[in-house]
């Protein structure tokens, strides 16, 4: 099976109904993108689809089509953090990380959909990003952060 | 403090049977470094590594769980070795004595934090010396900063002078006409300089100095200031390596079953449908529960839903009303232990006023850490490794080499990142259980991850309590006060999961943690806790009995101000009047809150402001909260924090641990509980088993303070005031008095 990854084609040999979360896991080796919960109720798995967020827990891997963004592929390929990563390191946001994979891919697919969310968007948007170390004071900072930096460039 | 039963408690004792036989010369002799020089590296004390290119790595003894550790520890060396820190390199310990951790027993000695008494410090001191006998590698307790502070400051300036010394030899000059900065020592005479790198291989061969100057506070360059976390890029592009993480040559992937019913048998099980499957390489009966290995985690998993197998009954009551009834009849009649009996009891002053009784509750608790447990383990022969993210290195060895009857030696633990803590992974379950998976792998490593629910279903709970409170309330304020908790030992539990490691016999403070130790200057004060003998396993959940007891307590001292008719944070200021850091506390959280301004109700149903207390693991910490009545429920709105830490080592890691001290109890207020039906949890998942979400979350004001003369933790202290500060709040919001945990058995949350 053929799947566009981080901007490169990549050939994987899986069983199209396993989720994509394992396939990029386990055959592709990515192993940013996280396992929290299996049933899309923690965010972990978060990944784009054509950017926007999917539950990788629960999307069978033969069912996508669009192109894949994990954490893995949110920095240039130089390594220059994205504004929202940017925003993250600024902002001293992680904890135990384990859950920041997806939280910085809903919150670059929230400022892609809206560059200027207000705090309720932002809640609203983020409401399904499990953090059990309680980043989510300075991940709201960080978004507002990241939104201003994007509207001044 | 008048009288508290001082005869075996079970740290100590279990301590002193291991330990004091050996003598107190085994304390004076250090643990042999596990460190070997590769060439052209230095080795510097069990925690630093320096290379001649002039790579700077810090050996890291404690766990990174998100409470910043790697940072602060790293930065405590950097600050006497000279060295810049944004540059070093760090990796986390290997098992071993040399890296053991004293300060987490000695939070474990019958005596309250505020006691500086002789008596007090002495035993510190003593449990401080069972730790190195024990030699527990282990991060607990809040404990890391107040155990390392003294040891790795050490090690920094310790190795900084071989580093002089070494550089004065080069030269021929005095070690005292030389200084450092950044990496090298220089000769200002000479206008000469050598990195450490150049000099480090020498320089590790000369003795390390036992007496070194550290420095004072005034020159502290790293330490007192907020750093950037080390860790923090990879953990926002995904290359922090976390257990579920490792992968390694020809590994396989599995996941386990086990009985549901918590320590009971698995009686039948059928694996033909899952060999059956495509890509599932083994199916391995562990008796109590089976295992699948294939080629892949979802493989594993979907061939493990295949197999059906039959569960023995669950050696406790099958649901919740069963256990709870055991509870209760422990507080009605059960033998109890007193942990503070000063003066008179409630029913001596009965005549000198009126009587409040209250009752209250508190569930039990998963930790449900944001990495389900999992661990990798590969055999080579008789010799065992196993890579996870654990709490506990030491404890993984001492429990594999019992369980697997091989030499201690043998056992290698490789520790990653963890995707939280909280006490979970004090455990050993999760390790020991992929190590007998890959004794089926015919020497192939092998990953063993478990899915949420099996996670949640075979958690060490935080136990399930609760406690009868009673005061008398008299012309003189509170004449008499007594509490009596009853909840399931986490000590006799987490003692009975170690391979050959007896009980220790004599009460179990953590019972009564919260309760016992807090700085209310009252002269009739009676703690009681009685042990309920429950086979639920139970294990240290962030604040361990700090939380629940102070959620008993500080809601109970609300009840008493709402009763006499006193401003609940004044009467806490007026009863801790000789606490300066109490006072210090409680007069922040006042200020910050505005608590004298009265709240309007726009927009809402009704406002309201709660107020608690908590010293726990050495810090002092007030919380108010405030929350509105809305249509939808209750919403938190704001939690304002002042927390006394004595000395503050990183202002910014402090309120991040505040912060998720308080969404972590705040999470456990609103809605979190196990409860068990046919022997079972019942919940399973985040869908079940919530916690608060971005949406929820309350701002939250920090402010740290240091008028305490000793250093406290952080990682838990945030967690005890937060319950019932918020079920203060809602009371004072809406009449409403809540004594059951969760607080959503009677109000909903927006």
């Amino acid at each position: 099976m053929d799947l566009k990854v981080n901007g490169k084609m990549i050939s994987l040999e899986a069983d199209p109904e396993m989720p994509l979360l394992w396939a990029l896991r386990d055959v592709a080796g990515l192993t940013g993108t996280k396992f929290g919960c299996g049933i899309a109720q923690c965010g972990a798995c978060t990944v784009l689809v054509d950017g926007a967020p999917v539950r990788s827990c629960v999307t069978p891997v033969g069912s996508v089509s669009g192109e894949i963004t994990t954490i893995e592929g949110v920095a240039a390929g130089d390594g220059t953090l994205s504004v929202v990563q940017q925003a993250w390191v600024e902002a001293q946001v992680a904890q135990c990380g384990y859950c920041q994979s997806g939280q910085v891919l809903a919150a670059t697919a929230l400022l892609k959909a809206n560059p200027a969310p207000t705090d309720s968007d932002i809640d609203e948007a983020m409401s399904g990003n499990l953090c059990r170390c309680g980043t989510y004071p300075r991940i709201r900072a960080a978004v507002r952060a990241a939104s201003k930096k994007l509207a001044g460039t | 403090m008048g009288k508290i039963l001082r005869r075996t408690f079970l740290f100590g004792s279990a301590a002193v049977a291991g330990g004091f036989a050996v003598g107190w010369y085994m304390y004076t002799k250090p643990y042999p470094n596990p460190l070997e020089a590769k060439p052209g590296e230095g080795v510097f004390t069990p925690f630093i590594r320096i290379t001649s290119d002039d790579t700077v790595t810090m050996v890291i003894p404690r766990a990174e769980m998100g409470q910043g550790m790697l940072t602060t520890l790293a930065a405590m060396i950097a600050e006497e070795l000279d060295v810049d820190l944004a540059t070093v390199q760090t990796e986390f310990a290997p098992a071993a004595k040399a890296y053991y951790n004293s300060a987490m027993l000695e939070e474990g000695a019958p005596f309250p934090a505020f006691d500086n008494s002789f008596v007090a410090e002495t035993m510190r001191g003593l449990q401080g010396v069972v730790a190195k006998f024990l030699a527990m590698q282990a991060t607990g307790g809040s404990s890391s900063t107040v155990d390392a502070f003294d040891k790795l400051r050490q090690a920094g300036a310790g190795a900084r002078l071989m580093l002089v010394h070494a550089a004065a030899d080069e030269w021929g000059v005095a070690a005292a006409s030389l200084r450092t900065e950044n990496g090298k020592v220089i000769d200002p005479a000479l206008g000469k300089s050598l990195s450490y790198g150049a000099l480090a291989e020498k320089a590790a061969q000369r003795k390390v100095p036992s007496d070194v100057a550290l420095k004072p506070r005034e020159q502290w360059r790293y330490l007192g200031k907020t750093q950037p976390k080390l860790d923090m890029e990879a953990k926002v592009t995904g290359k922090a390596q976390f257990g579920i993480d490792v992968r390694l040559p020809d590994m396989l992937f599995a996941t386990v079953r086990m009985n549901p019913r918590q320590g009971a048998a698995m009686t039948a099980m059928d694996d033909g449908p899952a060999l059956a499957m495509p890509g599932v390489v083994k199916v391995v009966n562990l008796g109590t529960g089976y295992a699948v290995i294939a080629g892949n985690t979802w493989t594993a998993m979907k061939a493990a839903d295949a197999i059906k197998p039959q569960w023995a009954q669950a050696p406790y009551p099958a649901t919740t009303e069963g256990v709870f009834a055991k509870i209760e009849e422990a507080l009605a009649s059960g033998e109890g232990f007193a942990m503070r009996s000063d003066g008179e009891t409630p029913a001596d002053a009965a005549a000198r006023g009126e009587s409040i009784k209250a009752r209250y509750s508190a569930p039990y608790l998963a930790h449900a850490c944001m990495e389900p447990m999992n661990a990798t383990a590969q055999w080579a022969g008789d010799r065992l490794t196993i890579w996870c993210g654990n709490q506990a290195p030491t404890s993984i060895v001492q429990q594999a080499a019992a369980v697997f009857s091989i030499p201690a030696e043998n056992v290698e633990v490789v520790s990653t990142y963890l995707g939280g803590g909280f006490g979970r992974r004090f455990e050993t379950d999760f390790s020991i259980l992929a190590a007998r998976v890959a004794k089926d792998t015919d020497g192939k490593p092998v990953q063993v991850a478990w899915t949420r629910e099996e996670d949640m279903r075979h958690d060490m709970y935080r136990p399930g309590a609760l406690c009868d409170a009673e005061a008398v309330l008299g012309s003189n304020g509170i004449e008499a006060i007594s509490f009596r908790s009853a909840s399931q030992s986490v000590m006799a539990s987490a003692f009975g999961r170690l391979e050959g490691a007896m009980t220790p016999p004599g009460p179990d403070k953590l019972i009564v943690d919260g309760l016992w130790d807090q700085p209310y200057d009252l002269a009739n004060f009676h703690v009681t806790g009685v042990p309920v003998d429950l086979a639920i396993p139970v294990g240290f959940w962030r604040a361990v009995g700090h939380s629940f007891n102070p959620f008993f307590i500080e809601s109970f001292m609300d009840e008493i101000a709402a009763a006499s008719r006193q401003d609940p944070l004044e009467m806490r200021l007026k009863l801790m009047a000789n606490h300066a850091p109490a006072v210090g506390v409680l007069e922040a959280v006042k200020q910050m809150s505005g608590w004298d301004t009265p709240l309007d109700a726009a927009g809402v149903k009704s406002r309201g402001r709660g107020v608690a207390f908590c010293l726990s693991f050495g810090s002092w910490v007030a919380q108010v909260i405030q929350v509105a009545d809305t249509d939808a429920g209750i919403r938190i709105e704001n939690v304002w924090c002042a927390a006394d830490v004595g000395i503050a080592l990183d202002p910014g890691n402090l309120e991040a641990q505040m912060m998720s001290g308080i969404v972590y109890g705040l999470s456990a207020a609103m809605g979190e509980e196990i409860t068990f039906a046919d022997g079972m949890a019942e919940q399973g998942n985040f869908d079940s088993f919530d916690a608060m979400r971005m949406g929820q979350c309350p701002v939250i004001e920090v402010r740290i303070l240091e008028n305490s003369p000793k250093m406290g933790g952080a990682g838990e202290p945030g967690t005890p005031p937060s319950l019932p500060a918020l079920a203060n709040a809602i009371f004072a919001a809406t009449g409403k008095r809540v004594r059951k945990l969760p607080l959503s058995s009677e109000v909903g949350f927006a």
